[in-house]
This record gives C-alpha cells, structure tokens and sequence, in this order.
C-alpha cells in the first residue's frame, strides 16, 4: 500500500524547509540578479533536489547498508553522489575546468607587464591571514571543529576561485566541500558589492585618478606560445602539488595560443566547460544536505570566507602602493585589487571605479593583469596547502 | 578654443553611440559603448563641451588609437 509513509512528507523535517528556501534564494540571485547564473542555478536546484528526502540522489552503501547521504568511505549509490565522487572526489571536474578557463584566459596584459605577477601573488596573503584566523577559532574555541586541513580550505575561498576552493577542500576537509564551494561563489558574485568600499578606504581619490596609458605593448604570438610552457614548468617545479590545476590551465591555453588547435580551444572553452560546470553545480548543490550544512562551521566558513576575500583586496591594494614607492611611471594602486582571481568581475569594478576618478583613465587591461596572475597565485597557493598538509 | 580628441583604448566593438555632433557634453558623459573581452565598456567624456565630429558607428569594428570624437572645449 502507497501511504504516508512511503512519500517524503514523512521524513520531511524543518531543516529541509530551510535549505529549500535557501535554493529558492539561490536561484532568485542566479536568474533575477543575474549573479553567477552559470553556477548559482545548478547549485540552487541541487540543493533543493538533495533536500527532498527519499529521494535516493545522494545515497551511499556502507557496509552494506544504504545511508541516505554522502559517506566519505562508502560507495555511492544515487545519480548524484556517483558523480560527486567520480568527478569531485577523484579530482577530474576541477582540474579539467581549468583547462576549459586556460582556453579562455588571455596573458597578454601579463607578459605585457609581467609586473602584475607580483600584484597576482600579493593579493593571497588574504588566503594566509583567514587559515591562520580560522585556526585560531578552532584551537580557542572547543565546539568548533577546525584543524589545518579545515582552515586552509575556508582560507583558499580568499582567493575567489571556485574550482580551486574545491579542488583543495575535498583533499584536506571534504566535509565543508557545499559551505566552501557556495561561499567562493558567491563572493565572487558579490565582488562588485564587496570591493569598491575596501578600495576607497585605501585610496585617495587623486590615487584611484592616476591615469595609465590604456594600451599596453603589442605581445608576439612566440611570446603568447611560450608562456604557457614556460610558466608550466616554473610553477610546477616550485610547487609540484599545483601540477594539476596548473597543468590543465596551461595546457587549454596553449591549445589557444598555439593557432593550430582552434577547435580543440573552442570546445574547451565552450561545450567542454559548460558540460563540466552542469556536473559541478548540481553536486555541489547536492552536498548541502540540511544536515550536513546546517551546523556552525559552515557559518564560519562564510564569515571567515568573507574575511579571506577582503584581506585579499586590502593587500593587493596595499602592495600596488608600495610598488608606487619604487616606480618611476606610477601604476593606478587600484590594480593589486584585481589580483584576486575573481576573472573579470575584478577587473571590471577597478575599470568602472577609475572612470569614475578620472574619465580618461581606462584600466581594464592593466587590471586584467593582476586578474589572470591572480588564478595562477591562487592555484599555486592551493598548491603549497597540499604539499605541507596533504 | 580648444579640441580633446578621444581615441579608443583598446580593440572592440562599437556597440551604441550615445552622442551626435553638435550636441553638449559634461565631464564623466557616455560618448559611446565599446565592447571588448565579452563587457560592455563606456567611453567617457574626459572634458565639458560640445561634440564636433563622431568618426565611429554602431556596429564599427575599432582599434586602439583612432579617433572616436573631437570634442570642441
């Protein structure tokens, strides 16, 4: 017989009714706001499937048992669970969207002004300062679990990254995999709110007027096929654990730069990656059971996100300002904001903003700099977490 | 009288011009969208004056350095 008992209603307990209001605003942001669609309605709808109960899309086998919900050491059994484990847990959907974002990132404003390389690492330290305050919370306060591999994940979300954040937290805390995820995003979505005020505190309004020539030099196609390569070999042989994020993003911009591998770059950049951030929404999403998200670390990971992400900024601004101190033709201190890798969002608000100082000024491609440093900074620092701590 | 001319900043598209010969600008004024690298970007009115010539239109496809307007100051 078909009754109460066999449909969800039953299992239905009011922490489901809050993660599926919290889809809902999910998809509210993602289609009306238009903030990080791409993302926020994948994750909003897996959400809101993960929270039916019964519904058998995250289920695992341990033991022999079906548990009804992700289980780090069992095998899963539901649609989604599969695909968070063969995709997310195995490392393949992260790696391989930064293969898809290599084909799409353009370094010329980097070799350019290779200057920007240093704004694109000064703007981590914010990733540091957020690891060593969430360690602090976790060691001072004892119903807070929070250890190294915990506090550098909350920490990475500084460098606005999401496929990074989540490629190192399923290495070091698995666990906070939803918290960590959503909070990168929709920092990244929130950047336009979040760094304007920070940049204006640093700044005065002569600083954010400095005017920079807009065009930066003509860059060779040897130069554009080089860095690629070069830069692979570099970073990986500083910091072998951030061969695979590095790896795959140089290599989908070599397919682009290389002029004879167009429709390998095209795929990459289109159906490849929008195929790859389909799988990564919904099971991202699908990690935010209620039980499971509804404890008070993930709030701390959104708050000490928050704190990674404006630390960031701080720094990057900070360290353009000093690199002032040094530069004979100044560079707008506004810059160091877009090392965080939040591509291009960044770069537009530090476009938009230095418009406002002075009309002539158009920084978009100086800002793109740091932007794309920022990715390589970002994976890179994902890079040393897992060399000392994986 | 003076003339500032504003050039384009970086390759793109013109997308919409928002100004006509003849018509007063004030500091900060839309003169045209550009887009480039997938954004939309406007080209600001970098003084107050009156525009004289408009060298770009809808849809023209733009390098770094030519002339958008010459405005009159």
């Amino acid at each position: 017989m078909f009754g109460l008992f066999e449909t969800g209603f039953a299992s239905f307990y009011w922490g489901n009714g809050v993660m599926l209001a919290i889809g809902a605003i999910f998809l509210y942001l993602g289609i009306v706001k238009k903030m990080e669609p791409l993302l926020l309605v994948p994750i909003g709808f897996g959400v809101i499937l993960i929270n039916l109960p019964l519904g058998g899309l995250m289920d695992s086998i341990v033991q022999g048992n079906i548990v009804e919900a992700y289980a780090i050491g069992g095998e899963p059994a539901g649609l989604l669970s599969r695909i968070f484990r063969y995709g997310l847990v195995w490392e393949l959907i992260p790696a391989l969207i930064f293969l898809g974002l290599g084909a799409m990132t353009d370094f010329s404003p980097v070799i350019a002004n290779p200057k920007t390389l240093i704004l694109g690492a000064g703007a981590q330290f914010g990733v540091y300062f957020a690891f060593f305050v969430a360690l602090f919370f976790g060691s001072t306060f004892s119903g807070i679990n929070i250890g190294l591999g915990e506090a550098a994940s909350i920490g990475i979300i500084g460098g606005a990254d999401g496929p990074t954040t989540i490629y190192l937290t399923n290495r070091l805390a698995p666990q906070f995999i939803g918290a960590t995820a959503v909070a990168a995003y929709t920092y990244m979505a929130m950047v336009p709110i979040i760094q304007p005020p920070i940049i204006k505190a640093l700044t005065s309004k002569r600083e954010r007027a400095i005017y920079m020539k807009p065009q930066l030099r003509p860059v060779s196609r040897l130069e554009k096929i080089l860095f690629p390569v070069i830069g692979a070999i570099i970073i990986i042989l500083l910091v072998p654990k951030s061969a695979p994020l590095i790896g795959m993003f140089m290599l989908g911009n070599i397919l682009k730069e290389s002029g004879v591998t167009d429709r390998l770059a095209n795929t990459a950049a289109n159906a490849f990656i929008d195929i790859l951030t389909i799988l990564l929404g919904v099971s991202v999403g699908a990690f935010m059971s209620a039980r499971s998200f509804l404890q008070p670390e993930s709030l701390l990971v959104f708050g000490l996100g928050i704190a990674a992400f404006a630390v960031s900024t701080f720094f990057g601004v900070i360290l353009a300002k000093f690199m002032n101190l040094f530069l004979k033709e100044k560079i707008n201190p506004m810059i160091g904001a877009a090392g965080v890798s939040a591509v291009p969002m960044s770069a537009r608000v530090v476009q938009r903003m230095g418009q406002q100082a002075n009309p002539r000024n158009f920084l978009l491609m100086h800002a793109m700099g740091p932007n794309v440093a920022g990715v390589i900074g970002t994976a890179t620092a994902a890079g040393i977490f897992l060399g000392i701590l994986g | 009288m003076g003339k500032e001319i504003v050039e384009v900043p970086i390759t793109g598209k013109i997308t919409s011009v928002n100004v006509k010969s003849g018509d007063q600008v004030q500091e900060g004024d839309v003169i045209c969208i550009l887009e480039s690298m997938k954004m939309e970007n406007p080209i600001l009115a970098p003084v107050d004056g009156v525009v004289g010539e408009v060298s770009v239109s809808t849809g023209q496809v733009v390098k770094p350095g030519e002339t958008i307007v010459v405005i009159d100051i």
